[in-house]
């Protein structure tokens, strides 16, 4: 038997009141960490993805929506852009590189994106198998697209029109799987790469394929489905294109002068990412002051607990001082147990973020085909073990400061 | 060797208490007596160090309790004395063995389960070691609180108004069983009570 021994069996001994404190803790201490990884994660994959990206062009609409679509590819695209005018921004001297895009179709749920070889450089995309699409209908996918769906080198399947899943299939068109890409922790694993001419050839031929449909019988529900007018090449469109400048200098003057003179839209992803986290971090620190709130009241409760039984307990307190116990090892038993509470409460809090995060993490990956890569401590957790022990000593405070003040004469006598 | 020298001691302006010397060498037994508002226990305590007198001076076996430092008070008197009361407190968290335990971990003696148990087994109460001490009868309760004062072998047990909530046949057993205690370890003992019923049984006697 030792003081620290003493401590567990005191907290066992009242089982309800250390659970009510502990589940305080762990409620507290798992909604704060649980936030504080997810932000971590979400920003970090947010910025992971717009490396090398300093504006993107789309057709006009929300530039969030053109961000999101374009660099995230988790939203719907705003439009499209004529080629001709995107060949005359390429030509703006202040344009260091360019990466084309066209999407809208998807295999299972993932988005197949026409483009060229500098999509893939821009992430530092190598190979895991195979090669890089070299013909119009050779894919090359991302890593968690291969893992997720099984598809191999050599496999081939046919694309739906649209991002939901079961939308209308392009039958006519088969596409083939020439190679798979490691994983780059960016938007990349998530998409099915081609080249941009594969997708406008998926859609000439639909339009031609639907044009003798109509002719033989009136289905007329078919002509919606396309839109885009791909037989000359001068009328060719993509999706947005993603813009690397030379200089800062562009950065200002580029996207106004796209926003004020063409039928193109703009963006810049550090703004719009920055912009969308401003709007999150409203929600975000709410959740976090009331999840500070129901940690402060897990330190109440301890506070509660420890004072409230100080009652009944000074007499083994002032027996413990009889048999030769010290004043300073009663306030360490009192101090230990308001502790003991508090770091197991977060320790609890802690595991308990992790299986959340985890749970969040699989709800991303089958909403929005995201994932989070790993489960690392994030720094403020620290922080988070600091107010824990802060108020397991602080609820211990006034009860150690009583027990150390005990008169043992007096209520020993009273007895 | 317990030695008191002209012990005073005051709660307030009006209760002011005097005690007379006492001198009680290795191995004796003494038995204060005294009606209830005379100061039995504020004596006790003055014995033990639990109070610091006014004036006058407590010796055990050479060394000044009242003028110890009160760190060292401490544990001087978990070495040395062993505290019986007159309703028994323990620790009540854990059960009866780990109360023994507790005793002899705070006086810096090795935790020896053999003595605990060697000691329930004298004061009748072995059977007990698992038990929580509020599952324990109080007369139970009492003989383990006999074994918590004297399982380091003190050189003093003080015993305050121990038969005083006891029947006649409880009354006697614990006052035998103090008295075996005490001189299984050479012991001095030292019994305050207001109880009749101890009248005649020791050695030396003093009324306050």
């Amino acid at each position: 038997m030792n003081i620290f021994k003493l401590s567990i069996r005191n907290m066992m001994n009242r089982p309800l009141s250390t659970m009510m404190s502990l589940i305080l803790l762990t409620l507290g201490v798992g909604m704060i960490a649980l936030l504080l990884n997810v932000n971590k994660h979400i920003q970090e994959q947010m910025e992971n993805n717009i490396r090398g990206i300093d504006m993107v062009v789309g057709a006009k609409g929300s530039p969030l929506q053109l961000i999101l679509s374009a660099v995230y590819h988790i939203d719907v695209p705003t439009g499209n852009i004529a080629m001709q005018e995107v060949e005359e921004l390429k030509r703006n001297r202040y344009v260091a590189s360019t990466v084309p895009l066209s999407y809208g179709d998807t295999f299972q749920g993932y988005r197949i994106v026409g483009t060229d070889y500098s999509y893939t450089n821009l992430y530092n995309a190598e190979l895991q198998e195979g090669r890089l699409w070299e013909h119009t209908f050779e894919v090359t996918i991302g890593a968690t697209v291969a893992q997720n769906l099984g598809l191999v080198t050599g496999d081939k399947f046919v694309s739906s029109h649209g991002f939901a899943e079961g939308g209308g299939l392009h039958e006519s068109n088969s596409f083939k799987v020439v190679g798979v890409l490691s994983y780059t922790n960016s938007v990349l694993d998530q998409l099915i790469l081609t080249a941009t001419e594969s997708i406008w050839e998926v859609h000439t031929h639909e339009e031609d394929n639907v044009t003798e449909v109509m002719s033989g019988s009136e289905g007329g529900d078919h002509l919606e489905e396309e839109h885009e007018d791909p037989d000359h090449s001068e009328d060719r469109e993509i999706t947005a294109m993603l813009v690397k400048f030379r200089s800062p200098v562009g950065l200002i003057q580029i996207p106004r002068s796209i926003n004020e003179d063409t039928n193109m839209q703009a963006a810049v992803p550090a703004f719009e990412v920055n912009r969308l986290f401003g709007l999150l971090g409203v929600g975000v620190d709410t959740i976090n002051a009331i999840a500070l709130v129901i940690m402060i009241v897990s330190g109440l409760s301890i506070f509660i607990s420890l004072y409230s039984t100080l009652k009944d307990r000074q007499y083994e307190m002032a027996l413990m001082r009889t048999h030769g116990a010290t004043r300073l090892q009663l306030v360490w038993l009192i101090v230990q147990e308001g502790m003991l509470l508090t770091l197991s409460g977060f320790l609890l809090g802690i595991v308990f973020s992790r299986i959340g995060l985890w749970l969040v993490s699989n709800l991303m990956k089958s909403n929005f085909h995201y994932e989070f890569n790993g489960f690392s401590w994030v720094a403020e957790e620290r922080w988070l073990l600091v107010i824990a022990a802060c108020i397991g000593f602080f609820a211990s405070l006034i009860p150690s400061i009583s027990v150390y003040r005990i008169n043992i004469s007096k209520i020993l006598s009273e007895a | 060797m317990l030695r008191t020298r002209s012990l005073t001691f005051s709660y307030d302006e009006n209760t002011s208490f005097d005690f007379p010397d006492l001198q009680l060498e290795s191995g004796e037994k003494m038995l204060l007596f005294g009606e209830s508002g005379v100061g039995k226990t504020t004596f006790l305590h003055l014995i033990a160090g639990l109070l610091r007198p006014n004036t006058g001076s407590v010796e055990l076996k050479g060394t000044m309790i009242s003028e110890l430092p009160s760190s060292q008070l401490d544990r001087y008197r978990g070495e040395n004395i062993g505290l019986v009361f007159q309703s028994p407190h323990f620790v009540q968290a854990i059960n009866v063995l780990e109360n023994l335990s507790l005793v002899q971990y705070l006086a810096k003696k090795p935790q020896d389960k053999k003595r605990s148990i060697a000691v329930l087994q004298s004061l009748g109460v072995a059977d007990k070691k698992f038990k929580k001490p509020n599952q324990l009868s109080q007369g139970e309760q009492q003989r383990v609180s006999i074994a918590m004062a004297v399982i380091n072998s003190p050189q003093l047990i003080l015993a305050d108004e121990p038969t005083a909530s006891l029947d006649d046949k409880n009354c006697k057993r614990v006052v035998d069983l103090l008295k075996e205690q005490a001189e299984a370890s050479n012991s001095q003992l030292i019994i305050i009570t207001h109880d009749q019923r101890l009248r005649g049984k020791f050695q030396h006697t003093v009324t306050l």
